[in-house]
């Protein structure tokens, strides 16, 4: 299982990722098989951007594994505002805890402050860049549902900076699956993820409408278009309200169809769509403490 | 004779260094590489189009008492893969050397991605990967077409911010 950091899923093996699905399975099949296995052990939580939930799901699968977790509260108080650079501000983390996790805006960052530290240290989101524990509850997701073989999944939203797509994206050319990225033209996959694509050969299609696509997907990744992206309010929600889903867009898809997406969402998938059994956002993010718990637990050396 | 001879008879330098063969309209960024824009006195010249029997046309620049770090030549490698590097010791070419494509390049260009950790203030040097066709920063991943990469030449030669 994986020794090392985790810094894009580009990096995970097709090996890699199910030695750390299937431990999350057992995991969740029989939480007793990890509990008190940490006992004594720190996680730093390193967020120079908020994000509540995927911190406090590092937290929660840190503590059922036995260990603890400290982090650096909010940015505005600390150090990093009088200007130190993550290189100090990680190597002083360093010498507090056994593994670390960041969370940065700046693209890179996750594998700049690896190269500072010698505990693991999981990327938990650099800017428009990649996500890769994102990721690996997604695929764990997908697995549930749909299987990760011979499968279609359609990835819909804001894919230019959405870096929960981007290490999917990655990840998913591991598998047998075909993908399909549906954007406006302006929020269409960067160049270096394309490129990417292509080299590993995957098969993989960009639309601009869903109805092209949603009747062959098993699976329908969706997220959210920001505001911010676009210079006036109005142009933004026109673009949108097209890629907005309810269970009349959704009638053309397969009986079967799994929809997930990494939350939170605003409107992009209308309510009435929790209540059907395609619905699977709040398993998939319920699904993370399971998969954080197998992933650090192979990180911190849980399996010898 | 060969067409380095003839442009040596042109303007000999005593020391120094002469890159041939370098893509026809990619001298001035061989400069640029090289961190020359003239302000530190160095005496240089520079053949533009010149008639070439392997390349059609060729740039040429000689630049007096300057030899080129292993990490200019390997930015130049991806501007101009056919140069050859003449160093030149008391009016005698000494060493003659092909450039190589390299795997990658520290320290030289900067990521154009604004966002990009390297265009912090942190204690890296860029690096970048070099593709068929461009080159990718190992940290961000953004990707710059060859025939862009030469507008990204750090223009202080340093490529690195706070070492
Ligand atoms: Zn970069």
């Amino acid at each position: 299982m994986l020794r090392d950091h985790l810094i894009s899923a580009a990096h995970l093996s097709r090996d890699d990722i199910e030695a750390v699905l299937d431990h999350a399975a057992a995991i969740d099949a029989d939480p007793g098989i990890v509990r008190g296995r940490h006992a004594g052990r720190v996680l730093a939580l390193c967020f120079f951007e908020p994000s509540t939930r995927t911190k406090m799901s590092f937290e929660t699968a840190m503590k059922r594994l036995g260990g603890d977790t400290i982090d650096m509260g909010a940015v505005e108080s600390s150090s990093v505002k009088k200007g130190e650079s993550l290189a100090d501000t990680v190597r002083v983390i360093e010498g507090y805890a056994d593994a670390l996790v960041l969370r940065h805006p700046s693209e890179g960052s996750a594998k700049l402050a690896s190269e500072f530290v010698d505990v693991p240290l999981v990327n938990a989101g650099d800017g428009a860049g990649q996500h890769p524990s994102q990721t690996l509850l997604d695929l764990y997701t997908i697995r549930e549902n749909a299987g990760l073989d011979d499968i279609t999944v359609g990835i819909m939203g804001d894919l230019k900076y959405g870096r929960t797509v981007h290490s999917l994206a990655h990840a998913l050319t591991e598998f047998d699956v075909r993908q399909h990225f549906i954007s406006p033209e302006s929020l269409r996959l960067p160049r270096n993820v394309r490129y990417d694509l292509h080299e590993t050969g995957a098969e993989v299609r960009e639309h601009t409408d869903l109805d092209e696509v949603l009747p062959e997907l098993d699976v329908l990744y969706v997220t959210r278009i920001q505001r911010e992206r676009f210079p006036e309010e109005r142009e933004y929600r026109e673009v949108a309200g097209e890629y907005r889903i309810d269970n009349e867009v959704l009638a053309d898809a397969s009986e079967d169809l799994t929809v997930m997406h990494p939350l939170p969402r605003v409107d992009e998938i209308a309510p009435e769509v929790d209540e059907t059994a395609r619905a699977k956002y709040f398993e998939q993010a319920h699904n993370g403490v399971p998969v954080r718990m197998a992933l650090l637990d192979g990180l911190l050396g849980g399996d010898t | 004779m060969s067409d380095t001879d003839k442009e040596l008879r042109v303007s000999k330098i005593r020391d120094g260094t002469v890159i041939d063969h370098v893509t026809a309209g990619q001298a001035l960024n061989v400069l640029a590489i090289l961190g020359i824009d003239g302000s530190g006195g160095e005496s240089v010249s520079i053949g533009m189009n010149v008639p070439s029997d392997k390349l059609g046309l060729k740039d040429v620049v000689k630049v007096e008492g300057r030899e080129l770090s292993q990490s200019e030549v390997d930015v130049l490698s991806l501007i101009a893969p056919e140069a050859t590097i003449n160093i030149i010791r008391d009016f005698d070419v000494i060493e003659k050397n092909r450039v190589e494509r390299t795997e990658s390049v520290t320290g030289i260009l900067v990521c154009p991605n604004h966002n990009c950790i390297t265009n912090a203030d942190e204690p890296v040097r860029t690096a970048f990967a070099v593709l068929e066709d461009g080159v990718r920063c190992s940290y961000c991943g953004t990707i710059v077409r060859g025939g862009d990469v030469a507008e990204h030449i750090d223009a202080h030669g340093s490529g690195e911010t706070a070492l």
